[in-house]
């Protein structure tokens, strides 16, 4: 039986562990707020930008001679994966639900016997991919001073990324991130971002605009366009995550919150049993004490 | 003559989706116009100004535009610009 003493101690320590959690919360849904703004703005251009491509791509031929980052290397050997965590914790299961996704494909592409190397954004994939896979972390970009992500921020990752790849240190790169749905629901999701995998065309939606007039040609435009799509792709797998974590840490703190909530009131029945406890055997002790005389 | 439908997108938003005259697109290969009507065109665009007409001598606004495409079809002129800010 836990002393009257130790017990308020802790009930004032879990009233504390409350409070904190209460304000994260807050922040949290105050932060949730402005990345799913910007996390919606950010979307007309990535679907304008993959209508383009799709329109271009239709009239384009895909060959060996294509540029690599539509046509692939024409291997599959190696694989990248790119994924994309939170720089802080406590945010509920998101972090650990990207690293899971990026797990089961690693697992399946290492059981095909390909190469797989990791390229980190954010550091909280680290520490497990760091255990599971030792030495196959290729570089780790670290966000930890952004706190509004730009695109500038997604331009330089992308170029990075485009240097590795045509230096040809991977064939086929995936990229792993939350995408998110609503606060309560955030998908881990995977989508291949080199070589680029085109929405395929809605026949008869792209034949209105057969007669469009390039410039410079359909090739010099595609090989522009295809670098840019990478860091479009990254810049809103971004903003997706950075709303994602939000939402997350909003839910995980909102439980965190009633828990602790739930212990105070535990904890203050037992207390008050203790405290009773103590008074009736006080009184039966001056009682018996009494008759005793 | 009916308006043009002209929208300015960056990656971070939508900046200008407004009905003008013409606008006038600094591209790759050369400055190029848009009024109502033009015939489906797409070009790169180089770094510089887009001048935006409300009416033949209009002047509405400059918008220094950084990397990017323009694009024509039948809706109106649509330009992607990495990165776009209101030139003075």
């Amino acid at each position: 039986m836990p002393s009257l003493k130790s017990l308020k101690v802790r009930i004032t320590s879990v009233k504390s562990t409350q409070k904190i959690t209460k304000a994260m919360k807050m922040v949290a849904a105050a932060k949730l707020r402005r990345a799913q703004m910007a996390a919606e703005a950010g979307r007309p251009y990535a679907e304008r930008l993959s209508a383009v491509m799709a329109g271009l791509a239709s009239r384009v031929a895909i060959g060996p001679g294509s540029p690599p980052l539509i046509a692939g290397t024409g291997n599959d050997q190696v694989h990248l994966l790119v994924v994309a965590t939170s720089e802080r914790g406590l945010a509920g299961a998101f972090n650990t639900n990207i690293v899971r996704a990026a797990r089961r494909k690693a697992e399946e592409l290492l059981a095909q016997g390909k190469t797989v190397k990791f390229y980190l954004i954010g550091k909280k994939g680290r520490a497990v991919i760091q255990r599971l896979y030792p030495g196959k972390i290729v570089h780790q970009v670290d966000q930890s001073h952004i706190k509004n992500i730009a695109f500038t921020d997604a331009l330089e990752v992308s170029r990075d990324i485009l240097a590795r790849f045509e230096a040809g240190e991977f064939d086929v790169a995936h990229l792993f991130y939350a995408r998110f749905r609503s606060a309560l629901v955030q998908e881990p999701t995977e989508q291949q971002i080199i070589p680029v995998k085109l929405p395929t065309v809605a026949e008869g939606g792209a034949a209105v605009s057969a007669t469009v007039e390039y410039e410079p040609d359909e090739e010099a435009i595609l090989g522009q366009l295809l670098p840019r799509n990478v860091a479009v792709q990254l810049f809103r797998a971004m903003l997706e995550n950075a709303a994602s974590e939000q939402g997350s840490r909003m839910t995980a703190m909102d439980n965190a919150t009633r828990n602790a909530g739930d212990m105070i009131n535990k904890l203050t029945i037992q207390y008050n049993r203790t405290r009773q406890a103590a008074i009736t055997t006080e009184l039966v002790e001056i009682i018996s004490g009494a008759e005793a005389l | 003559m009916a308006d043009l439908h002209f929208e300015l997108v960056t990656p971070e938003k939508l900046l200008r989706s407004e009905d003008v005259h013409m606008v006038v697109v600094p591209g790759t290969e050369g400055d190029f116009a848009v009024l109502a009507g033009h015939a489906p065109f797409m070009s790169v665009i180089r770094n510089g100004d887009l001048t935006i007409y409300s009416g033949p001598n209009t002047v509405t606004g400059r918008i220094h535009v950084e990397g990017g495409f323009a694009e024509v079809n039948g809706k109106g002129l649509t330009v992607l610009a990495e990165q776009a800010t209101e030139a003075a």
